[in-house]
Order: C-alpha cells, then structure tokens, then sequence
C-alpha cells in the first residue's frame, strides 16, 4: 500500500473539517468539524508510526494524547457551549458578535430571538 | 486485501464526513460522525495500530459522540430539517477548504510518491515471541517507560479541563437551575412558551437569573408559578 493513501485520506478529512468549521453555524457543528480536523492528525501519525516502524512508538502514542486532548476539549466546549445558549439562548457563531455579557446591562439584547424561535418550532 | 479494505474505509470515510458536514438534520451530523470515526478506527486497525483503534472506538465513538449529542439536546436542537445550518459564507468556507485540501493533497502526494507502506503486523509478525506493534501491551510500554512524563502532564491537563467543566456550568453563577430545578425543563417545552414576545427576556433580562438565585427562591411553596406570573400568586 503506498504511504500517500492514508495521507492523502487525512487531507481530504481535514479539508472537510475547515468547510465544517467554517461554514457551520451551530456551535456543536462547528464541533463536530475540529473533530474531523484532530482525526485527520491522528490518521497522520499512525500512518507515519507504520512507515517508520518507531521503536519508541512514538505516533501512536501521540494519537493516544491527542484523542485524550480531543475528549478534554469537548468536555469544556460542552460546558461553554451550555453557557452561552444559557445566556444568549442560542449556540449560532455568526450571531454571538459581543464578548461581554451584555444581557446584564441591557433590557433586550435578543431583538431576533422570538422570530428565530418560532421558525425553530415551525420547524419542529 | 488490505489496500482494497483501505480504500473502501476510506471512501466511507469521506463521504460520511461530507454528510456530517452538510447535512440539514443536527442529530444526522452526531450520527454520521460515528460514521466516519468508525471508519477511522478501521483505518488505525489496517495500520497497525490496533489499541489506538479500539481507544477510538471506546473515546469518539462512546464518549465525544454522545458529548456531542447531550449538547445537541440540552441546547433543544429541533429534530426536523434546518435550512439555515450552513452560513452564508459558505461558498468562501468552501473555496478556503478547497484551497487546503487541494494544497495538502499535493505536498503529500508529491512528496511520498514513491514511497512504499509495508504494514508490520502481517500475517505471522505477532507470534514470533515479542508483542506485535499496536497491540496494547507494546503500547502500553512505550506510554509507561518513554513516554510517561508528558502522559502525566496529560492527566494533568484533563483535571484541569474538567475543572474547568465543572465551574463553567456549576450552578449558582447564572442559571442550570432553569434547566435542572424541578419543572425546569417542562416549563421551557410548553408550546407558546418562547414564541411569547419577550418570553426569553423575562429568564436572560436583568433580575431574570437573579430571582432564581436568591436564597429560598424556589424552595419555597409557589416558587416556580411566581416565575410563570410574575407578580401574580
């Protein structure tokens, strides 16, 4: 098998990953895209692993790492993720334009909520 | 054999992924995820790398997918067909994707061209006295003897990560009461509820959070129909 199948595999998984994170607009979506992304890296390092035969088994042990930094980092993009359709009452990247909390100062900062929460139901 | 199952991984592989990312449903994105994951883990099991496939199967598969799910749901994606999932920047997103994959796809190709892949774990290469390469026991040594110092970091980094989680949503800083106190979650479902004018308004405005917090505020007999009528009962 040449080496560039599974290389070659990793780029288009991680061209798909940026599509996703870039063209998402729910925050989980966008998720799912690094995930694609960090799979990609992972599928690099095992290939590598298998082309040098590394006594130190140095890249699947780097995939071992970076899965378990992939699992860290979902736990806290899920709590964050949770905080911010708490306070905003929505997880859509393109309309989270502020980084302050701004509902503790203003009365109504969800001008479009009713109108996408209704389409949300119709949808339902 | 192997080549023929790599490439039909593969090719599952990328068309899963492409369905992640441009599938109109939120729950079909989760599901075809595991889709692709699964394929990846057959991917590191044609590669030799049999513990990280089975890592992959128990960590993506069984923990991130349904991480991803549970967000899915505590954040009350709709189940039916969206249309506005994708942004309107999509044909940049696209163009810019594009321009990397094609980028990628050519360094690597033109730089390994030639190069041949010969998988250690062959028929008989395990049973020749030491552990084959990927199982968990060659793995394992290498993870606890070379590599265990950044293996502690690591351990490190997830305490703190969970940390992290646990202040990020513990309650008492803004509100998982809504979600978790009793008749949070139905009274969020009742139709009409958020199609209400100002219905979000009264749990995020200013004083909305606050009245769940205060001390008592829904322990107390009738707490909860006070934040349903406010200033009635």
């Amino acid at each position: 098998m040449p080496l560039w199948w599974p290389l070659l595999l990793a780029a288009l998984l991680f061209a798909i990953g940026v599509y996703g994170v870039l063209a998402r607009r729910n925050a989980v979506l966008v998720l799912m895209g690094v995930e694609l992304m960090l799979n990609a890296v992972n599928l690099n390092l095992v290939a590598f692993d298998a082309y040098f035969r590394d006594v130190l088994h140095a890249g699947q042990t780097f995939a071992l790492f970076t899965i378990v930094i992939a699992a860290a980092e979902i736990g806290l993009a899920l709590a964050i993720v949770l905080m911010v359709f708490r306070t905003h009452g929505h997880v859509e990247v393109d309309r989270l334009r502020s980084l302050a909390d701004e509902s503790a100062h203003t009365p109504a900062p969800e001008a479009a909520a009713p109108g996408a929460a209704a389409g949300r139901e119709a949808n339902r | 054999m192997v080549p023929a199952l790599f490439v039909l991984l593969g090719v599952v592989a990328v068309a899963s992924a492409l369905l992640v990312v441009t599938t109109r449903h939120l729950v079909h994105a989760a599901l075809w995820l595991v889709v692709t994951l699964g394929a990846i883990a057959g991917c590191f099991l044609l590669l030799a790398a049999e513990f990280v496939a089975w890592v992959q199967v128990l960590i993506y598969v069984g923990a991130v997918v349904v991480l991803l799910l549970f967000a899915l749901m505590l954040t009350r994606a709709p189940t039916g067909p969206q249309p506005d999932l994708t942004a309107r920047r999509a044909a940049p997103a696209a163009i810019v994707a594009g321009l990397v994959g094609v980028l990628l796809a050519v360094t690597v190709v033109a730089g390994f061209r030639d190069v041949r892949l010969d998988l250690p774990g062959g028929e008989g290469a395990a049973g020749q006295g030491g552990s084959a390469v990927g199982s968990a026991t060659a793995t394992g040594e290498a993870v606890f003897t070379t590599w265990v110092l950044p293996f502690e970091v690591l351990s490190v980094l997830l305490l703190a990560a969970l940390v992290g989680a646990i202040v990020l949503s513990r309650r008492g800083d803004g509100g998982l009461d809504r979600l978790d106190g009793p008749g949070g979650l139905d009274r969020l479902d009742r139709p009409g509820r958020l199609d209400r004018p100002r219905g979000l308004d009264r749990l995020d405005g200013p004083g909305g959070l606050d009245r769940l917090d205060r001390p008592g505020g829904l322990d107390r007999p009738g707490g909860l129909d006070r934040l349903e009528h406010p200033g009635g009962s």
